[in-house]
């Protein structure tokens, strides 16, 4: 067989996005009616064809024989890693789609480009995560990017919309761009941009001090776009800016491709150099989990602290990184499925939430009472606060003690007492959440305003963060393992 | 003889410049846009001139593939600027603060 077929075989998930996004531009364009609220039947005929395109491509994750398959010439991989990511980026993706709906159509924005760009992004990001050469990388982070810069420019009567659109595009530009430069670097000194190549060239020992610029330049490009501590300013006001269901799919789907890039790029290209990184992740680890927990603390507006709560996950997440064994790749990866679960659910509830005139909910203190007007909302934004603030036994405190068990057995103790005592800090603001829900006075009576499917997934993510998910821990602590087994090249 | 330093020499230069363009600049976003281009020009004079040194093909080929994101890149940014624009009557980096920080 041509080796163009096989490597078509190979990168089918990737082949049926592509197609079925083209497919969903074409059913959008020639589905009739110009203007919301005109299409909204369009828009909604579009998502649910990009929820079964991305089933489809998640289906081709699964049904793909276990293994590692190298495709175009070494640009492209598919291994267990790439497939446990590609089916957490995909249900995110998915998730994201369909959550927007009810919000979107309130806002009277309901248009089908939002579902066609999260399945391009959704591209870009299966991309990054199977990405095994410099070149691959680029392409994967660039499609993702650009996605991701219309949507978060979405709203685009809106002035805030557009300035956190205009904020995101120059900063992931400059991101973009930095870590570019750093590829550069890389191949001039080791000659190729192929991630087996680099290592190759670096595990003779011989560093140049070329290697390490670059090295530390790609690293502050993905650092930019996992959003961690101290290239994050852009990530609250892009929160605030852009609409809340895409700021719940930023704190999502990319960041968990972005991570998974980013552990993949250090594990296999740069793992002989792990010296030189590991300094450099667990700086970023305790900066992220340092300003998330504190800067938190002041915030006033739900998506802000969302926000700060998502740096502060990231650096509990690299903090699995510093680790660099296997046992906190899979730490990481856990804390990744887990996270995604819950900043969704958060936002969902966020979302189905309106004050009575019809104006969503963005301040904290909006949500005073939420416990008599909204019960059952009030209980999972609950659940989901406690998981988050990594209280037992809620599923969300045993990732933070799988990361920080990996880095006291990878010799990093200091690492695993910064963490402890910053997510006690970090415990203050979930649990101020918590507070205003339950204890303040109710002084708007929110109602609730979703479709029945958004109350379906907030049901399923509460319980899956609740006691109840540990039941789902051992399949997760089977499926990264096999993931990291695959990274590391020992399954 | 102009060798592979000098090269590298003239694309840190304008890379820097470039960076320099999008933190010192208060008064415009089309410059910044136009230091977005210059920080990937410098990319490619450095994969050129790495991928002459080395005698290899991979390089250039990736400068191709640069400078054909850099088009969407720049268009994309550009739409982004004209929707602002249309809310805020203004490019003004000084004006953009809507959101704090």
């Amino acid at each position: 067989m041509h080796p163009i077929f096989s490597s078509a075989i190979i990168a089918a998930p990737e082949l049926v996005l592509t197609v079925g996004s083209l497919f969903l531009l074409l059913l959008g364009t020639y589905g009739g009616g110009a203007n919301p609220p005109g299409n909204v039947i369009n828009a909604r005929g579009v998502t649910l064809a990009a929820v079964i395109i991305l089933g489809i491509a998640g289906w081709a994750v699964i049904d793909a024989p276990a293994g590692r398959f190298e495709a175009f010439a070494g640009l492209y991989v598919a291994d267990g890693y790439s497939a446990f990511l590609k089916v957490l980026i995909l249900g995110a993706a998915a998730a994201s789609m369909l959550l927007a709906l009810p919000w979107l159509q309130a806002a009277a924005t309901l248009r089908f480009e939002y579902p066609v760009l999260i399945a391009l992004a959704a591209l870009g990001m299966c991309l990054m995560v199977s990405a095994d050469d410099m070149l691959s990388l680029y392409l994967g982070l660039e499609l993702q990017s650009l996605a991701a810069y219309v949507l978060a420019a979405f709203h685009r009567g809106e002035g805030r919309s557009a300035e956190a659109g205009l904020k995101y595009f120059v900063l992931g530009a400059l991101a973009s761009g930095i870590l570019l430069y750093g590829i550069t670097l890389i191949y001039g000194f080791t000659g190729t941009t192929n991630f087996g190549g680099i290592a190759l060239a670096l595990s003779d020992g011989s560093k140049s001090l070329g290697m390490v610029f670059g090295l530390v330049f790609i690293v502050a490009g993905l650092a930019f776009k996992i959003s961690a501590v101290p290239f994050h300013m852009w990530t609250p006001d892009v929160y605030e800016g852009a609409p809340t269901p895409v700021a719940a799919f930023f704190s999502a789907a990319p960041k968990a491709a972005a991570l998974g890039l980013m552990v993949r790029v250090l594990v296999t290209a740069f793992g002989p150099a792990v010296f030189d990184w590991q300094q450099i992740v667990a700086f970023l680890a305790v900066a992220s989990m340092a300003l998330g927990a504190v800067a938190a603390i002041a915030q006033t507006s739900l998506k802000r602290l969302l926000a700060y709560s998502s740096i502060a996950n990231i650096g509990f997440a690299l903090v699995g990184l510093t680790a660099a064994t296997p046992t906190g790749i899979e730490a990481l990866l856990f804390y990744l499925a887990v996270y995604l679960a819950m900043t969704l659910g958060t936002f969902m509830v966020v979302m189905q939430l309106r004050t009575p005139d019809g104006r969503p909910v963005e301040a904290m203190a909006d949500l005073a009472g939420l416990s008599r007007s909204q019960p059952r909302l009030a209980l999972a934004m609950a659940i989901f606060m406690f998981s988050l603030a990594g209280i037992p036994p809620l599923l969300g405190f045993w990732p933070k003690l799988a990361v920080f068990q990996a880095v006291i057995d990878a010799g990093l103790i200091e690492l695993a007492v910064i963490g402890f005592v910053l997510s006690v800090v970090a415990a203050y603001y979930y649990l101020r959440l918590v507070k205003i829900m339950y204890f303040d006075e109710d002084k708007v009576g929110l109602v609730s305003d979703g479709s029945r499917a958004n109350g379906v997934m907030i049901l399923g993510a509460a319980l899956f963060c609740s006691p109840i998910g540990m039941l789902a821990m051992a399949p997760i602590a089977a499926a990264t393992g096999r993931a990291t087994a695959s990274l590391f090249g020992l399954g | 003889m102009i060798g592979l330093s000098h090269y590298l020499t003239v694309s840190a230069v304008v890379f820097v410049l470039g960076v320099l363009g999008i933190f010192l600049n208060r008064k415009n976003v089309i410059i910044i846009l136009m230091s977005i281009e210059l920080i990937l020009l410098a990319v490619n004079i450095n994969f050129v001139a790495f991928a002459s040194h080395l005698g290899q093909v991979h390089g250039q080929i990736f400068a191709m593939f640069v400078l054909t994101v850099a088009a969407g890149e720049a268009a994309i940014g550009l739409a982004i600027l004209v929707i602002y624009f249309r809310n805020r009557g203004t490019i003004a980096v000084d004006d953009s603060t809507m959101l704090k920080g």
